[in-house]
C-alpha cells in the first residue's frame, strides 16, 4: 500500500448551491453561485487559485476545461474536465487534493455541477439504445441488486421493501431539516411501500431526486490551511475503484454487494488508518440513488455486517440520533442529485458538520465523515470513498 | 431422392379473439362479415425477420448447421426493400457466409415457390442442404375484414437429400397475375376487391386446379392421399375445395384459421408441418398455395419421419403456447397500427451504426461469445482478456454461440421508467447453462410469474426500430413458465 495523502491537503473552503428542480438557473449560474460561496468561505481571490477541476457526468455542461475557465475567467491556469459518471465531483477533488499533495500546486480548485432539468422528462437522460444490452436505466438496474439481495437473505418482497423503505423514511426526516435540500417533507413506512412501482420491486420514494445543482471546494497543503482559517478540514483518505467488468462477465458476481465499493472503502480505511470503521467513522454521506443501494452500501462499508443490515436500519443506527448517522443532509434521496455536483456536496455536509455549522442537523462532537459515490450500475461501476477529519 | 430433412414452426405467444376486435371497432365491421376464433399476433417485438429465425432455431434442433449452404426466405413483409433479409436470418442462426440466399417477395405462394426451388437447387447439384423459412406479419386497417384474418407466423423446412423425412415426389404451378389482394410499394395495408369475387374466381378456384392439375400429371386421385393441406381464407369456402376434388373431410388438414389466422406466405408450411407432425411412414401428403394462381406439391413421408417427430416444437406445441392479448389497443400499438406517444425517452433512438453492425454481425446478430481456451470460460461480448480474474489470459479465446444454450434468471426487473410499446420494460440477469452470463431483455411473459432461479430459452427479436426506420435485431429471453 503506498503512503498515501493522509493530512497532507486540507480544505479551507466550500460552497454548495439549493438543489432541485431549478427552472430558473442555468448550469452556469449553479457553478457561479457555487464558487462564491466558496470563495468567501476560504477567504481567497480567484487569482489565488493555481489549477481548477471540474466534474459533470453528463455533455450537455460542455466539454473540455474551457466551459469552467471562460465562465469564472479563471487566469489561464490549467483546467481539466473530469468525468467518472456519479463518482465526477469526487474525482475532481481527488485530482485537486493529488494536484496539492503533489507539491505542483498549492491552491487547487474543484468543482461539480449537473442541470438535469434541461433534458424534457423525468428521469435521467436516456443514454440511447444499444444493438445489445438490455433496455434498461438505473432504477431498474439496482432493482435487480433489490430482488438479488431479497433472494439472497431470505426476505420476502414485503419484508424487503419495509427494510429499504425505512432508508426513505430516515432521508426525508433529514431533508426537511435542510434548507438546501430539493425534497423536504417527512413520508411514512406505508407512504415509501405503497407507492407508485418505478421499476420493480423499487417504488417512486425508493429513488433519489433528480435535481440541479453546484457545489465546489478549494483545497490547499495541510502546512498552509491555518493561515486561511482556523477550522480546516483535512483529507484522510481519496479512494476509487473501478469494476473490472467480471461482475457481468463472469459468474461469481452476487449481485447482492458492489464490489468496488469493498475495495475502495478498504483501500481508504487503509489510508486513513480507520480499523474498525463502525467505531471510528462518526457520519456518512453515501451513494443512496435507491433506498437498495445505502442498504447495501452499509454493509459495503463495514458499518454493518454481511446480510445484517435490516437489523441496524429499523434499529435506527444511521438516523441522525443513531450510532452512525448516514445521510444528515437528507442525502441523495432528499437533497437531490445532480451527478457531477453530489460527491462535492457530500463532502460539504461533512465539512458543515465537522465545524460546527450544520445548524438543526448538527451531530454531536463528529471527528471523522466518510463520503462515497457510486456511478454505473451494480454489475459494472465507479465507486468513490473519501474521508475527512479534523 | 430430394425432400423435407426437417422441420420447424414458430407462433407468436399472442392471440387476440376476433370478438376482442368487433368489442372494440364493431360498429365497422358488417356483423355478417364476422369470422369465429381467434388469430395470432406478433409482440411488439417481432417481424418476419426475427419470427423466421426463431421457426429455423426449432427447426435446427439436433441438425448440423454448418452443412447448410443455402437460406430462402419467403415473406411479404420484408423489413428492408433493399438489404436482404435471408443473409439477416442466416447471420443469425451463424451459418457458414459460403452460402446461396435469396428473398423470396410479392406473393403468399413465395413459400411453394421458395421449396420448389430448394428442391431444384439440391438436384441440380448446387447445394446438398437448404433451409426454406417463410414468415409473414401483415397488417391491415383497423375495423376492416383483413383485420379480423390475418394472423402472424412462421414455418421453416430444412430441404435435403439425406435423412429425408418427406419426399418431394411431384408438383404442379399455375401462374396468374391477378389483382385480388395486392399493396402498393410504400403503403403499409394491403387492400382486396370483393370478398364474393375472390371466393368464387379466386380462392375458391386455383387451389383445386392446381390440386387436380398435379393428381392428373401423376396419375394418383384423392384416396392415394393421407392429407390435403392448402390454406384458408374464408373458413366456409376451405372445406369444399377439396370436397370437390373427391377428398372426406377427415383428409382435409386442420386450416387453424380459427387459432392463428390467415398467416400470408408461411401459411401452406405451416398447415403441412402439422400434418407431418402426425403422420407415419408412407403417407403421401398434398399440400397447395395461393396467391397469383397456386403451387401444388406432394411428398411421402419416410421412416426418418420418427427422428424428428416429438422433438421439435412444430405447431403443435406452439398452437399451446399462447396468451390472450387482451385488449385491441395493445394489439394495434404492438403492430403499429396505433402510433402512441413514446414521449421523450422513448424518442431517444440512434442510428444503427451499419459499420459497427457488420464488424461485430457475429456478436450481434449471432450472439457469438467467446470461450477461454485456458480456463475454459464462456463469455458475452466476446472478450479478448478473459475475465475469469483467476485466468486473464489474453487473445487465448474461441467463439462460442450462446444463441443455441438455455439459461437461467439470476436477478430480474419490471421497469416502468425504460420505454417500452408493451411495457414494463422487463430484463434481467442470465446465467448461461454452460457458463456466461449476460443482461438480457426478457420477452413474452408477465413479471408476476417470474422469479429468481426459471430456465429461460432464447428467442430472435427486432430490438428497436431506429429514426431512419431500420430494425435492429438482438436476442432476448424467454422464461419458461410453469403455465
Amino acid at each position: 500500500m503506498p503512503e498515501g495523502i493522509k493530512d497532507k491537503v486540507a480544505i479551507i473552503g466550500m460552497g454548495c448551491t439549493k438543489f432541485g428542480e431549478l427552472w430558473d438557473k442555468s448550469g452556469d449560474d449553479l457553478m457561479v453561485d457555487a464558487f462564491k460561496e466558496c470563495l468567501e468561505d476560504a477567504g481567497i481571490e480567484k487569482n489565488d487559485i493555481d489549477v481548477a477541476y471540474w466534474g459533470a457526468c453528463f455533455p450537455m455542461q460542455g466539454l473540455s476545461g474551457m466551459p469552467l475557465s471562460t465562465l469564472l475567467h479563471l487566469p489561464y491556469i490549467g483546467v481539466t474536465h473530469v468525468e467518472n459518471l456519479c463518482a465526477s465531483g469526487t474525482e475532481a477533488v481527488r485530482a485537486a487534493s493529488y494536484a496539492v499533495a503533489s507539491g505542483a500546486s498549492d491552491i487547487a480548485l474543484a468543482i461539480g455541477v449537473e442541470k438535469l432539468k434541461d433534458v424534457g422528462y423525468g428521469g435521467l437522460p436516456a443514454f440511447g439504445v444499444s444493438m445489445t444490452g438490455a433496455n434498461s436505466t438505473a432504477p431498474g438496474s439496482f432493482a435487480m441488486m433489490a430482488t438479488r439481495y431479497f433472494t439472497t437473505y431470505n426476505l420476502s418482497p414485503e419484508e424487503g421493501k419495509r427494510m429499504i423503505g425505512r432508508v426513505s423514511v430516515k432521508s426525508h426526516h433529514n431533508g426537511t431539516l435542510n434548507p438546501k435540500a430539493h425534497l423536504r417533507r417527512e413520508v411514512t413506512l406505508e407512504d415509501v411501500v405503497k407507492a407508485p412501482i418505478v421499476a420493480w420491486p423499487l417504488g417512486l420514494f425508493d429513488c433519489c431526486g433528480v435535481s440541479d445543482g453546484s457545489a465546489a471546494a478549494i483545497v490547499c497543503r495541510a502546512d498552509m490551511a491555518k493561515k486561511f482559517r482556523a477550522d480546516p478540514v483535512y483529507v484522510k483518505a481519496l479512494q476509487i475503484a473501478i469494476s473490472s467488468g467480471e461482475e457481468i462477465n463472469y459468474t461469481d458476481f452476487d449481485f447482492a454487494h458492489v464490489e468496488s465499493t469493498r475495495r475502495a472503502s478498504a483501500r481508504a480505511y487503509t489510508e486513513a488508518g480507520v480499523k474498525n470503521a463502525r467505531e471510528e467513522i462518526s457520519m456518512a454521506e453515501v451513494h443512496d440513488c435507491f433506498s437498495i443501494t445505502e442498504a447495501v452500501t452499509m454493509e459495503d462499508l463495514q458499518f454493518s455486517p454481511t446480510g445484517k443490515v435490516r437489523a441496524d436500519i429499523e434499529s435506527g443506527f444511521f438516523d441522525l440520533d443513531g450510532g452512525l448517522p448516514v445521510q444528515p443532509d437528507g442525502g441523495l434521496k432528499c437533497f437531490g442529485h445532480p451527478i457531477g455536483a453530489s460527491g462535492i456536496r457530500m463532502i460539504y455536509e461533512m465539512y458543515k458538520q465537522l465545524q460546527g455549522k450544520a445548524d438543526q442537523r448538527q451531530l454531536k462532537d463528529p471527528k471523522m465523515g466518510l463520503t462515497h459515490n457510486l456511478g454505473g450500475f451494480p454489475q459494472g461501476n465507479v465507486c468513490s470513498v473519501a474521508i475527512v477529519g479534523l | 431422392m430430394v425432400g423435407i430433412t426437417s422441420y420447424g414452426g414458430y407462433i407468436p405467444w399472442y392471440r387476440i379473439n376476433r370478438m376482442t376486435i368487433y368489442g372494440a371497432i364493431g360498429s365497422w365491421l358488417n356483423p355478417a362479415s364476422l369470422l369465429p376464433g381467434e388469430k395470432a399476433v406478433a409482440n411488439w417485438d417481432e417481424d418476419s425477420v426475427s419470427m423466421a429465425v426463431n421457426a429455423a432455431i426449432d427447426c435446427l434442433t439436433d441438425a448440423e448447421r454448418e452443412k447448410i449452404d443455402g437460406l430462402y426466405f419467403a415473406t411479404t413483409t420484408s423489413p428492408f426493400m433493399e438489404r436482404q433479409a435471408a443473409s439477416i436470418i442466416a447471420t443469425a442462426l451463424d451459418l457458414s457466409p459460403e452460402i446461396r440466399t435469396a428473398d423470396i417477395g410479392g406473393s403468399i405462394s413465395g413459400a411453394a415457390s421458395a421449396v420448389l426451388t430448394a428442391a431444384d437447387t439440391i438436384k441440380a447439384g448446387s447445394a446438398k442442404n437448404i433451409m426454406v423459412c417463410s414468415s409473414d406479419c401483415r397488417i391491415a386497417k383497423a375495423g376492416g375484414p383483413l383485420e379480423e384474418q390475418y394472423g402472424d407466423g412462421a414455418a421453416a423446412l430444412l430441404m435435403g437429400d439425406e435423412g429425408v423425412i418427406a419426399s418431394l415426389d411431384g408438383s404442379y404451378t399455375l401462374s396468374y397475375d391477378i389483382m385480388d389482394h395486392f399493396r402498393v410499394t410504400g403503403d403499409k395495408y394491403n387492400r382486396q376487391w370483393e370478398d364474393r369475387w375472390i371466393r368464387d374466381e379466386g380462392y375458391g378456384k386455383f387451389i383445386g386446379e392446381a390440386l387436380a392439375g398435379l393428381m392428373k400429371k401423376y396419375n394418383l386421385s384423392a384416396k392415394d392421399f393421407a392429407k390435403v393441406c392448402y390454406p384458408c381464407l374464408y373458413p366456409r369456402a376451405h372445406g369444399g375445395i377439396a370436397k370437390k376434388l373427391g377428398f372426406e373431410a377427415e383428409q382435409v388438414q386442420d386450416s387453424m384459421f380459427t387459432a392463428i389466422g390467415n398467416t400470408g406466405a408461411p401459411y401452406p408450411l405451416m398447415v403441412l408441418i402439422a400434418a407431418l407432425e402426425d403422420a407415419k411412414p408412407g403417407d403421401k401428403i398434398l399440400v397447395a398455395s395461393y396467391g397469383g394462381g397456386s403451387s401444388a406439391m406432394f411428398f411421402t413421408v419416410t421412416d426418418e419421419i420418427e427422428k424428428v417427430k416429438g422433438k421439435r416444437r412444430g405447431i403443435k406445441q406452439n398452437l399451446e403456447f399462447k396468451k390472450d392479448i387482451g385488449q385491441y389497443e395493445r394489439y394495434i400499438t404492438c403492430n403499429s397500427v396505433l402510433t402512441i406517444d413514446t414521449a421523450g425517452r422513448g424518442e431517444e433512438t440512434s442510428l444503427t451504426s451499419a459499420s459497427k453492425l457488420w464488424r461485430e454481425r457475429r456478436e450481434i446478430l449471432g450472439l457469438v461469445g467467446s470461450k477461454c481456451k485456458r480456463c475454459g470460460t464462456p463469455q458475452y461480448p466476446p472478450q479478448r482478456v478473459c475475465a475469469n480474474p483467476a485466468c486473464g489470459a489474453v487473445d487465448e479465446m474461441e467463439d462460442y454461440r450462446f444463441s443455441d444454450k438455455t439459461g437461467h434468471i439470476f436477478t430480474y426487473t419490471g421497469d416502468l421508467l425504460a420505454f417500452s410499446p408493451n411495457p414494463p420494460s422487463i430484463y434481467g440477469v442470465i446465467n448461461f447453462d454452460g457458463g456466461g452470463r449476460y443482461l438480457l431483455d426478457f420477452t413474452d411473459c408477465e413479471q408476476d410469474k417470474l422469479k429468481v432461479g426459471l430456465p429461460i430459452e432464447l428467442s430472435f427479436r427486432r430490438k428497436y426500430v431506429d429514426r431512419v426506420g431500420v430494425s435492429g435485431y438482438f436476442w432476448k429471453a424467454r422464461p419458461v413458465t410453469e403455465d
